[in-house]
């Protein structure tokens, strides 16, 4: 860890200048400013000397105006700085769309997701080794051009679907699935005032750049969530080594409408297995207007993972990505609502 | 899963509450690095990005300007400092790779450098500004790496004197008429006790103090005043208190000299709290471990051959092994026995002693292999075990001193609802679960080592205890505070008991799982001391029978009532008679067996401990069977622990409290270690990979269900004064074959490398 200034935010404007009066031309993960949330990837990450910013701007005093769960009649909105724990135990979010709740509920463990926010939460980085022990030098995300340590060493985490040649590191969290599976929209507060965009294009698969992992410019701060629609049939499984606290090897976030039997709308949602939140839209367009059967959970499965690629340790998710996909579709229709 | 204490059964003492308990729900019990120093200077370590090569230049300018950097220790300017001999060659050292003393870098993470700087964050800031440049070469890393050497153990570890043998086994492998030839592995396997490897150092003129969780302080105090060059009388290290240890503080690593060094050449004191990562390669592991049995049992599941080869990981300078056939060639009744131990040198830091350091991998074999073999027998693997049975080692034909093991297999057998599980294996579900049962035997030696002893009583019944036993949370303040009162009859509330101490009489290794046999022995022995003299001054010495000296007194409380013989003792006036305001005795006890040089030993921090299969007429071990239920998942093969049941039997109990809480956690460390432990190595590199609490994966609560502890009533009066047999690591060992012997009940597939993850399932 390195010296750093701090400062709280008194107002967005505030933070939004704090953060992006610093070069432009940075990728946001460099950034010499860094907007504090929960901190529980952030500070662990400065400790780690990984990320080295130099000041950072504390937005928590934003909460009051930025953590409301706000269920509509046909919508939801949820502030960016609205705790995982919370979000999870709200019963309406419970009810109407029970893939948001477990999918955080099944993160992290309970001291975490009582500090963590639903904006930290997704902007968290990856959990590759690699790209965390700074005695590595050849990590493309951390120093561009270095190469990739994980690609040929230990790599039982790292992904099968979205990799490239420069990097093949995890998104790692699981409320992303959920946002992506549900056609989410991101609010962001910047420099130009707010935006927003679906949350699909928040996160840049690694390609050449795996130093560029998100939309954002240093100044963006994501202000929050918003989803049309109710999704009562929906749900979150997460395979993983131990039963909590423990990040997934493998999990489908499924929203289904079902009308008469009939799959009217299909959503699939990819987690632990590639390097960005993954829709799954070839699977879903599989399971539209079908009724459904194990064979075509079984068809829908193999679409989910018909272009990944593993490697040396983690070819297994592949498999494992499949029966989770068709286990959590099965769940989805059976389930009462 | 909470339960009220156990109450005692025959040979067993009281469920009191842990003597520490309050002081550590309170916070108040303090740690090494909780110590207050005066006007401290804070080290961080800087350790190697390769595992070999050389040094050629360190870049410090950056670092060197950090503000608060007091100095920056290098092999280029490291304090000199003595070697250390390896334990097993008679030296204190886990590792004879002394960092900061060439540019040569012999394994992944060694200490390069020490950072000392006005704060904790000054010194990791300058740490991380530090930049190495190093030629590297190619490193070993494991068993199948080009560049390793293997060879035989015996020879090579003094410690390893034979490979025990019996009989003709080729031969009768041969002619037998059911044979099973099987190979298991386990991985390299990190202690990470939560306390870090943290030490402080100051020194008071040429008298230096050690703060520093340690689970044998005088073997510290001694190695590092080699290390340093001074009489070991001038160090004293403290540690009221141990975070843990599972093994990783038995023997000196070389940091406590290099920070004793420097904080003489600074004259200040020295604090270092290392980090999670750091404790991966400075501090020792469990090495990965390679395995093949041979089995021949007749048609009826008799044993007429069996065969165990082993192979263990070690550092390039040091031959260490734990060689477990030692146990496994002697478990079982069998004429024909062969065995042998080789060690392979990699590039890596030296492993070391980490809970049951022979018996979990070996057993993990040989265990699994029965399990197989009953299998192919069609016999339920208790009646293999039965038929099996031993009264007798079959290597030198000793008797067991006791041997509880089928006693334990029915009790378990019994509280698990063995009875239910069907012969066949996949044959039992429950929705999405497939369920299997699975068992094994557990066993460990019983072990003790030389030790003293002070205690002091006063008239009011007052009682000290002092002794430099260690704390690691296993209850060892608990179990001596009730010797002491039982013994002298005084309230266990009057007793205050000190250890963690090296100015305090020297108790052995809190290792081998002997510290409650050893330590409780020569406090018991100190007792009667007092004892003694209290009734030689009230009565004339020969108006008690020897038999009445032995017994007066055990009763609780002998100033006020009877004792358990005819006579009872007055406190008040005892010391009138006397003379005295306290009574203080110390003495100092060993173990029958033991060798002649014991008590010097002892004083050097040498260990010396006698038991388990080298005792002269006799073999000493405590037993367990181990059951549980597994479940895998259809879908996502997630595989669940929800029962395990363990009964076991270890001679007296002396608190059944603290010991079914060192019971229940060895079944909960054997499950972590058959699923989820497993330090990951960078073949390319010999790197320690997920070398943190994150990714270094040990079970949480909601891992772990339904744990239930049976302790049956064992006497036995053979092995030491207590009666008491070691059982901290005891519970930890069965387990792995248990779970894959489960996991084949439930699957039908075999496992044979550890730990078990979803994707080595194929259903
Ligand atoms: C041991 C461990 C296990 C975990 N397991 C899981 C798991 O199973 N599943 C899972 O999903 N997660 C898991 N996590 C990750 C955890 O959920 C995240 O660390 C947490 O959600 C981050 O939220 P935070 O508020 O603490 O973010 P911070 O640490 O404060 O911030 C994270 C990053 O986002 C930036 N940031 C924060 N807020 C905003 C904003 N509003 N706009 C723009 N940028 C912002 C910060 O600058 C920083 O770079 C685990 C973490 C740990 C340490
Ligand atoms: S996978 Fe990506 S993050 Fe990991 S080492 Fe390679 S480039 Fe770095």
């Amino acid at each position: 860890m390195r010296p750093f200034s701090y400062q709280r935010a008194s107002d967005p404007d505030m933070a939004v200048q704090a953060l992006g009066a610093a070069a432009t031309n940075t990728p946001l993960t460099k950034a010499t400013a860094q907007p504090l949330a929960g901190g529980t990837t952030l500070i662990d990450l400065m400790k780690l000397d990984v990320m080295r910013p130099t000041a950072i701007v504390d937005i928590n005093p934003l909460a009051h105006a930025w953590s409301a769960i706000e269920p509509g009649s046909d919508a939801l909105r949820l502030g960016a700085l609205a705790k995982m724990s919370d979000v999870a135990a709200h019963a309406e979010v419970q009810r109407s769309y029970p893939v948001i709740a477990d999918s955080l509920k099944l993160a992290a463990s309970a001291q975490l997701r009582n500090m963590a926010t639903l904006g930290g939460n997704v902007m968290q980085r990856t959990r590759c080794n690699y790209f965390r022990d700074v005695s590595y030098e050849n990590c493309n995300k951390r120093n561009p051009g270095s190469g990739c340590a994980a690609m040929d060493g230990v790599n039982r985490m790292h992904a099968v679907l979205g990799t490239s040649d420069q990097c093949i590191a995890t998104y790692p969290g699981d409320f992303a699935q959920a946002l992506i599976a549900l056609d989410a929209t991101v609010e962001i507060t910047g420099k130009a005032g707010t935006r927003s965009m679906p949350f699909a294009q928040l996160h840049k698969a690694p390609g050449s750049t795996p130093d560029i992992e998100t939309a954002l410019q240093p100044g963006d701060l994501i202000s929050a969530f918003s989803i049309s629609g109710r999704w009562p049939r929906s749900v979150y499984l997460k395979a993983r080594d131990r039963q909590s606290y423990e990040f997934a090897l493998s999990s489908a976030a499924i929203a289904l409408d079902v009308q008469d039997g009939t799959i009217r709308d299909a959503r699939v949602a990819l987690g632990g297995v590639a390097t960005v939140p993954w829709r799954a839209r070839e699977a879903e367009a599989l399971l539209k207007g079908h009724r459904f059967d194990e064979a075509l959970a079984q068809r829908v499965a193999d679409a989910a993972f018909a272009d990944a690629r593993g490697r040396r340790h983690n070819s297994f998710k592949i498999a494992l990505g499949k029966r989770v996909v068709a286990r959590a579709l099965q769940q989805a229709v059976t389930m009462e609502i | 899963m909470t339960a009220a204490a156990p109450e005692p059964k025959t040979n067993m003492g009281q469920s009191v509450p842990r003597y520490d308990a309050a002081a550590k729900v309170t916070g108040r019990a303090t740690y090494a690095s909780d110590m207050p120093l005066d006007n401290p200077a804070y080290a961080f370590l800087v350790t190697s990005a390769i595992a070999k090569g050389r040094i050629d230049r360190f870049d410090l300018d950056d670092a060197g300007r950090v503000r608060g950097v007091i100095d920056i220790v290098t092999h280029e300017n490291a304090p000199k400092l003595k070697e250390s001999k390896l334990f097993s060659n008679g030296g204190y050292a886990g590792t004879t790779i002394q960092p900061l003393r060439s540019a040569e870098i012999a394994h992944d993470g060694q200490i390069i450098a020490v950072v000392i700087a006005e704060s904790y964050e000054a010194a990791r800031e300058a740490a991380n500004r530090i930049k190495v440049s190093y030629t590297a070469a190619a490193p070993s890393a494991s068993f199948d790496s080009p560049g390793t050497t293997m060879a035989a153990a015996k020879g090579q570890n003094a410690q390893f004197k034979e490979d025990p043998a019996v009989g003709d086994f080729a031969k009768a492998f041969d002619a037998a008429e059911v044979k099973l030839t099987a190979s298991y592995d386990t991985p390299t396997q990190h202690h990470n006790p939560m306390e870090l490897f943290t030490t402080s150092c100051a020194w008071m003129g040429d008298n230096l103090v050690i703060y520093e969780g340690s689970q044998y302080v005088y073997g510290l105090k001694n190695g590092v005043a080699e290390q340093l060059g001074i009489d070991a009388d001038k160090v004293r290290v403290v540690n009221p208190y141990v975070g843990g240890g599972f093994g990783s503080r038995g023997s000196m690593t070389p940091r406590t000299a290099i920070i004793a060094g420097i904080a003489k050449r600074l004259n200040r004191p020295i604090k270092l709290v290392p980090t999670r990562d750091q404790g991966f390669t400075i501090a020792t592991y469990r090495a990965e471990t390679r395995h093949e049995i041979k089995l021949g049992a007749s048609r009826d599941g008799k044993l007429v051959a069996l065969r165990h080869e082993g192979a263990e990981v070690s550092s390039r300078p040091d031959a260490y092994c734990v060689g477990g056939t030692k146990t496994t060639t002697r478990l079982y009744a069998c004429p024909n026995v062969d065995s042998l131990v080789s060690i392979v040198r990699a590039d890596r830091n030296t492993p070391g002693f980490m809970r049951s350091p022979p018996e979990v991998p070996y057993l993990f074999a040989l265990e699994s292999a029965l399990d197989e073999l009953a299998a192919k027998l069609n016999m339920d693997p208790i009646e293999l075990r039965r038929i099996n049975d031993a009264t007798n080692e079959p290597i030198g034909g000793k008797p067991y001193t006791s041997r509880s093991l089928m006693a334990c297999f029915d009790e378990a057998a019994k509280a698990f609802g063995w009875s239910q599980r069907s012969s066949q294996p996949k044959s039992t579900s429950d929705g999405n679960w497939l369920i299997g049962y699975g068992c094994a035997a557990t066993c460990y030696p019983t072990q003790m080592g030389p030790s003293a002893a002070r205690v002091r009583l006063q008239r009011d019944g007052r009682t000290r205890v002092e002794i430099a036993g260690h704390e690691i949370g296993t209850g060892a303040y608990t179990v001596i505070a009730q010797t002491a009162a039982e013994r002298l009859g005084v309230p266990l509330e009057k007793v205050a008991v000190f250890m963690g101490d090296s100015d305090l009489p020297p108790a052995p290794v809190a290792g081998g799982s002997n510290s409650t046999a050893s330590t409780c022995s020569a406090v018991m022995m100190v007792c009667d001391q007092i004892r003694q003299r209290l009734f030689k001054a009230v009565m004339p010495s020969d108006s008690l029978t020897d038999k009445a000296k032995e017994t007066v007194g055990i009763s609780p409380a002998p100033s006020t009532r009877a004792a358990k013989g005819d006579r009872s003792l007055d406190l008040e006036k005892a010391f009138d008679a006397l003379g005295v305001g306290v009574v203080e005795e110390y003495g100092e006890w060993k173990p029958e067996g033991a060798p002649l040089d014991s008590f010097r030993a002892m004083h050097n921090g040498q260990v010396r401990l006698v038991g388990g299969h080298a005792m002269k007429d006799q073999i000493a071990y405590a037993f367990g069977a181990e059951f549980v239920e597994v479940r895998v998942n259809r879908f996502t093969h997630e595989i669940r622990c929800p029962r395990l049941v363990g009964a076991f039997a270890a001679g007296r109990i002396m608190n059944p409290r603290t010991a079914r809480s060192q019971l229940m956690g060895g079944l909960i460390w054997g499950m972590s270690s058959a699923l989820l432990e497993a330090t990951e190595i960078d073949e390319r590199n010999a790197r320690y990979v997920n070398d943190n609490l994150a990714d270094y994966l040990v079970p949480v609560n909601a891992d772990v269900s339904g744990v239930e502890v049976i302790m049956l009533s064992e006497q036995d009066d053979r092995i030491n004064p207590v009666g008491a047999k070691g059982l901290g690591e005891l519970a930890n060992v069965g387990t792995n074959a248990a779970i894959c012997n489960a996991i084949y009940h439930a699957t039908g597939q075999r496992i044979r490398k550890l730990p078990v993850r979803l994707e080595n399932i194929e259903v």
